[in-house]
C-alpha cells in the first residue's frame, strides 16, 4: 500500500509540472521554474511562522505569493534595470533562498523545517501523513489530497486557459494583436507554476520538481512535433519515471526523490539518442547510402 | 565594539581561517563569474554546482576514504561533464540553452541525492560529512582547507591574469577571435575549467544552491559600476571579499548564524542597490535622465508654440492665454501650467494675470528650435527626398537634440537657406 500512495504521489507531481513545463521550455524560461522552486523558501518559512502550523493553505498561499514576487522582481531587474536576463535570475533566487535559510537559522527553534526536505523532500514518509476524519476513518495520506486538488485546478486551468496559453506561448504578438494580455497570461501561468512547487514541496523538494519542470517536457519535445501530443506525452513520461525511479531508490536504498530524476534523465538520453524522427544514432543510420 | 575589535583584530586563529578561506572565496569565483557573465552564461555555474554533488559521491564509493584530494577530483570530473553534456545537447538537438541547464543541474543533483542517500543508508560510519558538500560549511574551515583556497584562488588570478587578452576577445568578439587565429574552442575549456575549479573550492563553504549567487551576483554588481574589464574585475573582487568579511563577521557575532547564506545576502544586497542606484547604468539613474529629457522637450515644445504664435500675429511680445497656446497643440493642461512655470523661473517668460509673454531669452531659444525644426525638414526633403509632408514628425524629434555644431554644419550643408519645404521662413 505505502508504494502505491508514494508512487501516486510522484505522479500528480508529475502531472502538473510537466504539463506546466511544457509551456515554460517552450518560452525559454525553464531556469524560471528553477528559480522560482527555490525562491519560494522564505514564503514557506514566514507561514510557517505565523500559522505555527504545516497546515497546507497558509503554505500555498505564503509561497505561491512569493513566487510571483520573484517573477516581478526577475522581470523588474531585466526590464526596469536593464539587468542582463540570465544574472537576472541567478540573484533574485540565490538572495530569497539565502534569506530562507537564515529565517529557518533565527527561528531554529519554532520551525519544523530543514534544510535537506528543501532540496529533497522526504517522499517516503508521505504515507504516514494520513489524513483521519473525526469519526476515525481514515482518507489516506493528506499529500495526496493537497496534491490531486492542485492537479486538478492545474489541468482546468490548461483546458480553459488553452487557447490563450498557446497563443501567448508560439506568438505572443498576434495573441497581443487580438487582444489577449500577454502578461496577465504570463503572471497566470507563473502563479500556477508556484501552487505546483508548494504543494508538491514538502513532499518531494525543490530538486525534482525542476526535473519534472523540465526534463519530461525536454524529452516530448524531442518525441514529437504536435503540442497536444506533447502535453500527454510528457505527462506519461513523469507517471512512468515515478514508477521507475521509485523501484530504483528500492533497489539502491536512496533518495525517492533522487531516483525519479535520474530516471527523468535517462528518459531524455533514450529519446535523444533513438527518437524516431530527430534521435542522434536513428538519424546517422539514415545518412548512411541505401 | 568588543566584538567588532575582537574580530578585525584577527587574534582568534578560527576567525582567521574563516575570514580569510571565504574572502578568497567569493573574491576568486567573483573574478571568473565576470568572464561567465559577460559570456551570457552566467547560470551555467549553477549547473555545475548541482553537478559536483554525484561526483563526490562516486569518488567516496570508489575510494572509501574521505580524503579532499579525491572527493575534488570527483567533484571535479562531474562538473566539468555536465558542461560538455549542456554544450552537447544544446549543439546537437533543437533543445535550448536554458532547457539544458535545467535539465543537466536536475538530474546530475538527483543522482548525486540518491547516491548519497544511499551511501548514508549503507551504514558506513566513514560516511558522515559528505553532505556538507550540500550547504557548505563556512564556519567550520580549518587551517588545511585554508591552504586548498589559497592555492585555487592564486591559480585561478594567475590563468586570468596570463590569458586576460585571450578571455576578453571570447567573451566580447568570438567571431574575431577566431579569425586572428585564436584557439577559441580551447579557450572556452579553459574557462570551462576555471569555472568548475571555482564551484568546486567555493561549493564547500557556501553549498550547492548558493554557488551559483558567488559567480554571478558581484560581477552583476560591478558591472553596473563601470565599463573597464579591469575595473570590473577589481570592483567584483573586491565585492566578493567585502561580503566574505561581513559573513563571517556576522555568523562571529552570532554563532547559530550561517555564513554562507549571510555571505550571499550581503552580496546580494550590494547587487540590488547597484541596480537601483549606480550612476549611469542604474535604474534611478536613468529614470531621472528619461524625466530631465520629457521636461526639456515640454519647455521647448512650449517656446515654440510662444514663438510661432508671434511670427503669425507678427508681434512676439504680446502675452498670449494658455487656451491659445493649447488651441495650436494639445498639451494636458497640467503638464503645460507647469512647464510654464519652470519657464518662467528661468527667465524665458513673463506672466500676467491668465496669460504668458516670450522674453528675449525666450524668443531667442524658441526661435533656435523652430529654426532647427525648419532646417531638418529641408535636410530630409532635399538630401533623402523625403516628400514635404512626411518630414514634420521626424523634424518633432530631432529639434530637441541637434547641437550647434550640427547646427552650423546643416547651415553649411543647406548653404543658408531662408525657406523650408512649406514655404515658412528659417529664423
Amino acid at each position: 500500500m505505502n508504494a502505491f500512495w508514494i508512487i501516486l504521489t510522484g505522479s500528480l507531481v508529475a502531472t502538473c509540472c510537466s504539463l506546466l513545463g511544457c509551456y515554460l521550455i517552450l518560452r525559454r524560461m525553464a531556469m524560471v521554474g528553477d528559480a522560482i522552486s527555490h525562491a519560494v523558501l522564505p514564503g514557506i518559512v514566514i507561514a510557517f511562522l505565523l500559522t505555527g502550523s504545516r497546515d497546507s493553505v497558509p503554505m500555498l498561499i505564503g509561497a505561491g505569493l512569493l513566487g510571483v514576487l520573484t517573477t516581478f522582481l526577475i522581470e523588474f531587474f531585466h526590464r526596469y534595470a536593464r539587468v542582463q536576463a540570465d544574472a537576472a535570475i541567478g540573484v533574485t533566487f540565490t538572495w530569497l533562498f539565502a534569506i530562507g535559510i537564515i529565517l529557518i537559522s533565527v527561528f531554529a527553534g519554532q520551525v519544523d523545517l530543514d534544510q535537506d526536505c528543501v532540496l529533497y523532500g522526504e517522499i517516503a514518509y508521505v504515507p504516514l501523513d494520513l489524513w483521519i476524519t473525526e469519526s476515525g476513518l481514515s482518507m489516506g495520506p493528506r499529500t495526496v489530497w493537497t496534491l490531486s486538488i492542485t492537479t486538478l485546478l492545474i489541468i482546468l486551468f490548461i483546458v480553459l486557459g488553452y487557447k490563450e496559453l498557446f497563443l501567448t506561448t508560439f506568438d505572443p504578438a498576434f495573441a497581443a494583436a487580438i487582444g489577449i494580455s500577454t502578461s496577465l497570461w504570463y503572471y497566470l501561468l507563473m502563479t500556477a507554476v508556484s501552487l505546483t512547487t508548494v504543494a508538491s514541496f514538502e513532499s518531494v523538494g525543490a530538486i525534482l520538481v525542476v526535473a519534472f519542470l523540465v526534463a519530461p517536457p525536454a524529452t516530448a519535445y524531442l518525441l514529437t512535433d504536435n503540442f497536444k501530443v506533447m502535453l500527454v506525452l510528457s505527462v506519461l513520461l513523469g507517471i512512468l519515471a515515478s514508477v521507475g525511479g521509485y523501484y530504483l531508490a528500492v533497489w539502491l536504498d536512496g533518495s525517492i526523490a533522487g531516483a525519479i530524476a535520474t530516471v527523468t534523465g535517462m528518459e531524455f538520453l533514450l529519446a535523444i539518442l533513438f527518437s524516431p524522427s530527430r534521435g542522434l544514432l536513428i538519424r546517422r543510420k539514415q545518412l548512411q547510402p541505401v | 565594539m568588543q566584538e567588532f575589535l575582537e574580530f578585525f583584530s584577527f587574534a582568534d586563529a578560527n576567525i582567521r581561517y574563516v575570514t580569510l578561506g571565504s574572502v578568497l572565496l567569493a573574491s576568486s569565483s567573483a573574478v571568473v563569474g565576470c568572464f561567465t557573465l559577460l559570456r551570457k552564461r552566467a547560470l551555467v555555474g549553477d549547473a555545475v554546482a548541482h553537478a559536483v554533488l554525484p561526483g563526490v559521491c562516486l569518488a567516496f564509493i570508489l575510494s572509501g576514504t574521505k580524503n579532499p584530494f579525491i572527493l575534488l577530483i570527483g567533484a571535479f570530473v562531474t562538473g566539468w561533464l555536465s558542461l560538455v553534456t549542456i554544450d552537447f545537447i544544446t549543439s546537437r538537438s533543437r533543445i535550448k540553452e536554458d532547457t539544458a541547464i535545467g535539465l543537466v543541474l536536475s538530474v546530475f543533483f538527483g543522482i548525486g541525492i540518491l547516491l548519497l542517500t544511499s551511501i548514508q543508508h549503507s551504514g558506513n560510519a566513514a560516511q558522515s560529512g559528505l553532505d556538507k558538500f550540500l550547504f557548505g560549511k563556512a564556519a567550520s574551515l580549518i587551517g588545511e582547507d585554508l591552504i586548498t583556497f589559497s592555492v585555487v584562488a592564486v591559480l585561478l588570478l594567475l590563468v586570468v591574469i596570463l590569458f586576460y587578452k585571450e578571455l576578453t576577445l571570447l567573451c566580447f568578439d568570438e567571431a574575431y577571435a577566431r579569425t586572428i587565429g585564436y584557439p577559441v574552442r580551447a579557450l572556452e575549456l579553459l574557462l570551462t575549467t576555471l569555472t568548475v575549479f571555482a564551484v568546486v573550492v567555493g561549493i564547500q563553504a557556501v553549498g550547492v544552491v548558493l554557488m551559483a549567487a558567488m559567480l554571478i551576483t558581484p560581477a552583476a554588481a560591478a558591472r553596473f559600476w563601470t565599463e573597464n574589464l579591469k575595473v570590473m574585475l577589481l570592483l567584483a573582487a573586491l565585492i566578493g571579499a567585502f561580503s566574505g568579511i561581513a559573513g563571517a563577521y556576522v555568523s562571529y557575532t552570532a554563532p547559530a548564524m550561517p555564513t554562507g547564506p549571510w555571505i550571499v545576502l550581503i552580496v546580494s544586497m550590494i547587487a540590488i542597490f547597484s541596480f537601483a542606484l549606480a550612476p549611469g547604468r542604474g535604474w534611478v539613474a536613468r529614470l531621472l535622465r528619461q524625466r530631465r529629457n520629457r521636461t526639456q522637450i515640454l519647455e521647448e515644445n512650449l517656446l515654440k508654440l510662444l514663438y510661432q504664435l508671434g511670427e503669425l500675429k507678427q508681434d512676439f511680445y504680446t502675452s498670449r492665454s494658455l487656451s491659445e497656446l493649447l488651441e495650436r497643440r494639445s498639451i494636458p493642461k497640467g503638464e503645460a501650467i507647469s512647464g510654464l512655470q519652470k519657464l518662467k523661473r528661468q527667465g524665458y517668460v513673463k506672466r500676467d494675470h491668465q496669460s504668458w509673454t516670450l522674453t528675449t531669452e525666450g524668443k531667442k531659444r524658441g526661435r533656435r528650435v523652430v529654426r532647427l525644426h525648419r532646417l531638418w525638414e529641408l535636410y530630409l526633403t532635399q538630401y533623402l527626398h523625403l516628400a514635404a509632408d512626411h518630414v514634420h514628425e521626424d523634424a518633432e524629434t530631432i529639434e530637441h537634440i541637434i547641437t550647434p555644431e550640427l547646427e552650423k554644419r546643416l547651415l553649411e550643408e543647406l548653404n543658408y537657406p531662408d525657406l523650408d519645404p512649406h514655404s515658412a521662413r528659417i529664423p
